[in-house]
């Protein structure tokens, strides 16, 4: 059983990773960002994944920062 | 003959000026003046839940749960003399439940009114952009009704790009005021006398006090390209809730077997950050990755990491696997079934505010064709995705969704 600490380290060790491409910083011009624009490199949580966000906002302490529920709404059961 | 020359240059060049003048800006007012269909998108779920540590029987019992939800959402724009894009949306959704551990808040019949229940929630949202200025404002409007809570909320959003058009900075501010009838455990009821009143269901609206809530939530953003293939989001949120924040069905058992409401602080203060970040990998994979960092002042700490990859079979079809870690500790005020002492200010033994882990897993598939889904010109896209969530104390679920896209 993988336990909380490696998971964790792994997804550290992945965004490590990816932060430490910042440093290549450039500008991107408009005509260069048709990857970027492609529908799933959307930087928004999907409007597949509404009703998941909704479910997670009531079933777990934690909510907010993902473009879920944060209020309204009763969700009590 | 000098005069007759001059008058036709010059009313040739008054025309000639007149008409590119018309040209430029009849395009520019045919935008502004024609409310354009921007998309319109359709997602429906079914979510079932099961468990054994339902709150509304202290703790213990069924948590059996289902949740067919629909909603509709739809988009328009048009630009202003100014050169401004107006978005304007409008959505409509409805959750309909059914619930083994409401069916037991009056246990003396054999399928009480909260057994189930329908949620209807429409809202309205309007943003302007200046496209020139890289600025966009915006408001929204909000409600939402079920049988035995209304909530109404508002909001208002800005957006500035940087002058090269890789970073932008936002922020939103949100309130939400929320009316709860308080609907107690049958037996907890004032005039039930212990023994369940006149032994009818009751359940009637005027029977019932109510209860305010309230919600603000402030959220600062700063999204930035790195890279052709790369881009982050960094979001920060502030959330203050105050009122009953307690469900008044929600039962909690004594060491001393003695039965009571649950009872937490009128106030609560909540901060997630968060960091998205999106990496195109060749041509083929699309690497989406979440974590955020959350904190209360209720004492519940979490953290949450998610990442999907998007792999693209052909331009027009992706399938994406996903997997989500969950990790929270316990709110102060949690204690299990007959745990919780005379001693005690605030309790629950509501399991979402316990210590518990979670994965939720699964994958989605997404077509979305040039010539339209199954040659329908207008149907833009179309998503389905599976989700399985387990918790490590027993609790799990499904979900299944459906996105519809038409442009």
């Amino acid at each position: 059983m993988i336990t909380i600490k490696k998971r964790l380290l792994v997804f550290t060790s992945l965004f490590t990773g990816m932060l430490a491409s910042l440093s290549s910083c450039v500008t991107v011009k408009e005509y260069q960002k048709n990857k970027l624009n492609d529908a799933e490199m959307s930087l928004s949580s999907r409007k597949i994944e509404k009703t998941e966000l909704n479910f997670q906002s009531y079933r777990e302490g934690a909510s907010g920062a993902n473009g879920g529920k944060t209020g309204g709404g009763c969700g009590c059961n | 003959m000098k005069k007759i020359c001059l008058t036709i240059v010059g009313i040739y060049i008054g025309l000639l000026a007149a008409f590119s003048q018309a040209s430029s800006s009849t395009d520019t007012s045919y935008k502004s003046r024609k409310l354009k269909f921007e998309e319109a998108n359709f997602v429906g779920s079914y979510y079932q839940q099961d468990g054994n540590h339902a709150a509304v029987t202290g703790g213990i019992g069924s948590q059996k749960l289902n949740d067919f939800s629909t909603s509709f959402d739809l988009k328009l724009s048009k630009y202003d003399r100014h050169k401004r894009k107006h978005i304007f949306t409008a959505e409509i959704g409805i959750d309909h439940y059914t619930s083994a551990s409401s069916d037991k808040i009056d246990p003396t019949t054999i399928s009480s009114a909260s057994y189930a229940d329908t949620r209807f929630y429409p809202s309205l949202g309007w943003s302007r952009e200046n496209e020139e200025k890289g600025v966009t404002i915006g408001a929204g409007l909000y409600t939402s009704t079920e049988y035995d809570y209304q909530s109404f909320g508002a909001n208002i959003n800005f957006a500035k790009k940087t002058s090269n058009r890789n970073g932008e900075f936002s922020a939103k501010l949100q309130g939400y005021f929320d009316q709860l009838k308080l609907i107690y455990p049958k037996e907890l009821r004032p005039n039930s006398g212990g023994g369940g009143g006149s032994g009818d269901d009751d359940d009637d609206d005027d029977s019932y006090g109510s209860a305010s809530r309230n919600t603000f939530s402030g959220t600062l953003a700063w999204s930035q390209i790195i890279n052709k293939n790369l881009q982050l989001l960094l979001e920060g949120e502030l959330v203050y809730q105050d009122g009953y924040l307690s469900l008044p069905f929600h039962r909690v058992y004594f060491d001393d077997n003695s039965v009571h409401i649950e009872n937490l602080p009128s106030k609560r203060l909540k901060i997630p950050v968060a960091i998205r970040l999106n990496y195109f990998l060749g041509d083929r994979f699309i690497i989406r990755s979440w974590y955020r960092f959350y904190k209360d002042d209720w004492n519940i700490q979490s953290n949450t990491i998610q990442l999907e990859t998007s792999v693209k079979i052909n331009p027009f079809l992706s399938v994406t696997p996903f997997y989500r870690f969950y990790q929270q500790t316990a709110a102060d005020y949690f204690a299990a079934f007959k745990v919780h002492t005379a001693a005690d200010t605030y309790y629950t033994s509501n399991y979402d505010l316990s210590t518990f882990n979670s994965s939720f897993y699964g994958a989605g598939i997404r077509l979305s064709p040039p010539k339209g889904v199954f040659s329908i010109q207008h149907l833009n896209a179309l998503e389905i995705r599976y989700g399985h969530y387990q918790r490590n104390i027993d609790f799990n679920s499904n979900i299944i969704s459906l996105h519809l896209k038409f442009k």
